[in-house]
This record gives C-alpha cells, sequence and structure tokens, in this order.
C-alpha cells in the first residue's frame, strides 16, 4: 500500500452519507440506512446498489450525515416540552354539543 | 419450512413470517413510545424501563458502556462474517454448472456484501468509525464466524452452504429482529428477509442433485455428511461455556440460549434431509416422544475452538485473500476520493 493510501481514512474522504428511499409514488421518502461514498453521486450509485435491490423503491436521496443537525435525546431542558400542555391542539379537546353535524 | 415450499407463499408459523411477528412488535412498540427522559430521570433507570418494556434503544440514548461495547463485538463480528463469508461461495462463480445458477449465486454473493455493509453502518451508529472496523478485521483482532475457515470443494458445497449455512444462521438471526437495539434490529429484519432466498436456493441446488445421478447424489450426500457438524457449531459453545450469553439475554440483545437455537435448527432439518432423501450423519438421530423434540450427537467444540483460534482449514486463506483485496482495491478508493475533491474545488472556483 502506498505512503499516501495509508493516510486515506474512509471517514475523511469517504464520508458517511444517509439514504431515504420512496417505496412507491404517493408514499413519503423514508430514512433506510446509511453508507460511504467521496461524492454525491457515488452515495447515490452506491444507495441504488446497497438499498434497492429488489425494486425497493422508484426515487432515492442521499444526504450527507454531517449536514443533518438532530435534537439531543439527553437534552436537559426537555426541548419536546412545549407541546406538552397544549391539548387544546387537538379537536378531542372540544366538546361538541348534542345534535351539531358536520363539524 | 423453508426449501420444500416454493410456491412464494410461506406458511404460518415459518421463519418469514416470525420476520414479519417482529416487524410489526418493532412498530408497535414505537406507538408506546415514552418520549424522552424528563429532567430529573435517572438515566440507567430509564434504559433499564426501556429494556423491561421491550421498547428500543437508539443510537444517542443514554446506555451503559458493557452494552454498548457488547453490541459493537457482536455487530462487527457479524458484519466481518458476511464479508468473509463472499469467499467460500465466490471460489464457485466462475464454475457453475450454468448462466442461471451463476446469475443467481452473483446476486446472493452480492446480497453478503449488503448485509455486511448493513451491519457495518449499524456498529457505527455506537460510535466506531468503518476504518476501525476494517483495521480490527485485517489485523485479526476481530473474529468472524468459524464456519467461514471451511473449503468449498465441490459444487453440492454451495448447495450445502445455502441450506445449512444460511439456514443456521437464519434461526440465530430471527430472534434478533427483535434485539433491544434499534439499528441493529432493522438491520436484522432486511437481512432476513433477503437470506431466505439464500437458503432456498441452496436447498433447491441440493435436491436437483439429490434426484439426479448416482454421482450427484453422492455428491450431495458428500457435501451434507462435511457441512452437517460445522453447521450445529455456528450456534456457538454450549450453554454452560457460554461466556457473553447471560448478560447478553438480559439486556434482550440475545433471545434465546444456543442450545435452544441449536435444537431448533436440527428439528428443521430433519425432515428437509428426508425430502432431499439425504442422510444426516449422525447415528444417534432420533425423535424423542418425552423432549418432543430430536436427540442428536453435538458437534466437536474442541474443534470449534481450533478453528475460532485460527488453525482452520482456511483460516489463513480467507485473511490473505481479504488484505489483498482490501491492499489492491486502494487505488479505487484513492480515485475516487481524488475526484471528489477536483469536482468540489471546481464548484468553488465557479461559485
Amino acid at each position: 500500500m502506498s505512503e499516501r493510501s495509508e493516510r486515506l481514512s474512509v471517514s475523511d474522504h469517504s464520508p458517511l452519507w444517509e439514504v431515504f428511499v420512496r417505496a412507491r409514488r404517493g408514499l413519503a421518502h423514508t430514512h433506510v440506512g446509511s453508507l460511504h461514498a467521496p461524492d454525491a453521486e457515488l452515495a447515490l450509485r452506491n444507495a441504488r446498489d446497497l438499498y434497492t435491490r429488489r425494486q425497493e423503491g422508484v426515487s432515492i436521496w442521499v444526504v450527507p450525515a454531517s449536514s443533518i443537525t438532530a435534537s439531543s435525546p439527553d437534552e436537559k431542558d426537555a426541548f419536546f416540552d412545549p407541546a406538552a400542555d397544549k391539548v387544546y391542539r387537538h379537536p378531542t379537546f372540544y366538546d361538541v354539543p348534542e345534535g351539531v353535524a358536520h363539524l | 419450512m423453508y426449501g420444500n415450499d416454493f410456491s412464494g407463499e410461506d406458511a404460518p408459523g415459518g421463519l418469514l413470517g416470525e420476520v414479519e411477528a417482529a416487524e410489526a412488535a418493532l412498530r408497535a412498540a414505537a406507538e408506546r413510545d415514552r418520549g424522552a427522559p424528563g429532567q430529573d430521570v435517572d438515566l440507567a433507570a430509564y434504559f433499564a424501563e426501556v429494556i423491561d418494556a421491550d421498547q428500543k434503544i437508539e443510537p444517542r440514548d443514554w446506555m451503559p458502556e458493557a452494552y454498548r461495547r457488547t453490541l459493537i463485538r457482536q455487530i462487527a463480528q457479524h458484519a466481518h462474517s458476511e464479508i468473509i463469508g463472499m469467499q467460500p461461495e465466490g471460489n464457485w462463480i466462475s464454475r457453475a454448472p450454468s448462466l442461471k445458477r451463476k446469475a443467481i449465486l452473483l446476486a446472493k454473493v452480492q446480497d453478503e456484501a449488503g448485509h455486511g455493509l448493513y451491519l457495518y453502518a449499524a456498529a457505527e451508529t455506537l460510535g466506531i468509525s468503518r476504518d476501525e472496523l476494517v483495521e480490527l478485521l485485517l489485523e485479526g483482532r476481530q473474529k468472524y464466524s468459524s464456519i467461514f475457515n471451511y473449503p468449498t470443494l465441490t459444487w453440492a458445497d454451495v448447495g450445502a452452504i445455502g441450506w445449512l449455512v444460511d439456514g443456521a444462521a437464519i434461526v440465530n438471526q430471527v430472534p434478533l429482529c427483535r434485539c433491544s437495539y434499534g439499528p441493529y434490529a432493522r438491520a436484522m429484519i432486511r437481512v432476513c428477509k433477503e437470506e431466505s432466498f439464500h437458503q432456498r436456493q441452496g436447498y433447491e441446488i441440493l435436491h436437483m442433485l439429490a434426484h439426479g445421478t448416482p454421482a450427484q447424489k453422492a455428491m450431495a450426500q458428500d457435501a451434507l455428511d462435511r457441512w452437517w457438524y460445522p453447521s450445529l457449531a455456528m450456534f456457538g459453545p454450549p450453554d454452560g461455556d457460554s461466556t457473553h450469553s447471560a448478560q447478553s439475554m438480559a439486556w434482550k440483545i440475545k433471545r434465546f440460549s444456543n442450545d435452544e437455537l441449536r435444537q431448533r435448527f436440527v428439528d428443521m432439518c430433519v425432515g428437509q434431509a428426508e425430502v432431499l432423501g439425504l442422510t444426516i450423519p449422525d447415528p444417534d438421530l432420533r425423535w424423542n416422544d418425552e423432549r418432543q423434540a430430536y436427540d442428536f450427537t453435538q458437534p466437536d467444540y474442541a474443534e470449534l475452538m481450533r478453528v475460532i483460534s485460527g488453525d482452520g482449514p482456511c483460516n489463513r486463506l480467507r485473511m490473505e485473500h481479504r488484505r489483498r483485496a482490501h491492499t489492491e482495491g486502494a487505488w479505487v478508493r484513492e480515485a475516487a476520493a481524488a475526484y471528489a475533491a477536483k469536482q468540489a474545488s471546481k464548484e468553488k472556483v465557479a461559485a
């Protein structure tokens, strides 16, 4: 192995991509897994070979994993708390008077 | 269940049915999700609660360090097995007896590569890099399944690998679809669905040979004779000697003991061997009415330990081949990286 390739690490030169596949028309793209590739074009081809060998999809997205900003599950301030005390956002919160239709 | 049922429909209670059930359970567990731990929750207690409730631990959740290490070791070993596992069968791609068989074998070996990659990706969610994983394999510091250190001497061996080796792998892996670690469970669901084609194609190869000329039948029998005990050994040492089992069961990484799974495999194979018209090489194999299971001869565990520690028939060959493939593929990785760098710098100039 050449000295240069010794220095080449997968993570530096072949970063991680997250793969999303639309299984059929009418469905949203769904996360199916990840892979390594040096650029977007190869990531797309690798994703085709890795995740759609059995016609699992009609469309693929690949996104550099480093571009994803995620909420942290162990954040001390509960990130999702604001949603917990707003039951009035759900239709079941409201009393519908007897006999009212189409509501 | 497998192999003697070619209709494409899986009978209820079949392994594919179990995979579907595991997938449904995974969705149901997600429905019951308890959300993120609150502000003052003890993380270790929360972890234990999630495990108790049969819910999934996800990559960024807190987990005990030993849980993380156990998973990395197990998933990595599993991934390495898929990658090394391409070699015994790859040996027959150029000599498959027909174009149809060659195309099928190519697709199967490509699947094994894919399974290795799903699993490496699952391991990477635990904070180990792909580079480290590859290095651990190439330096022999992490193991792969001992079964791939046996040679494929005849075409019938390709059949025996599909039927027995993939069959044993499926029996091992179907319960892993319910593993407590989400990314591993999801990868296993995918892998198991694909493995069932592998097992059936192997069984079909043996079925054709076993119903062919006397020489072909003898070749099929010889393959069964050689692969039977190494396949039984795939389930690992007997429960009493298994070092990792108890803790893995408590963490719901593992769902059944080595001996339970081995028994399940034997019970499945007996009927399948009868349909083939081949004889399982075990004179003591017989139905035990009391246990409602077959009594059988245990594999040679001393041999298993020898093969694991590096002294099997093909250990050195497998590792040499993997190292060579890695070294000889370096220029492809370099070229792709150089091309990506060039494109990126061109875009920068244009912008």
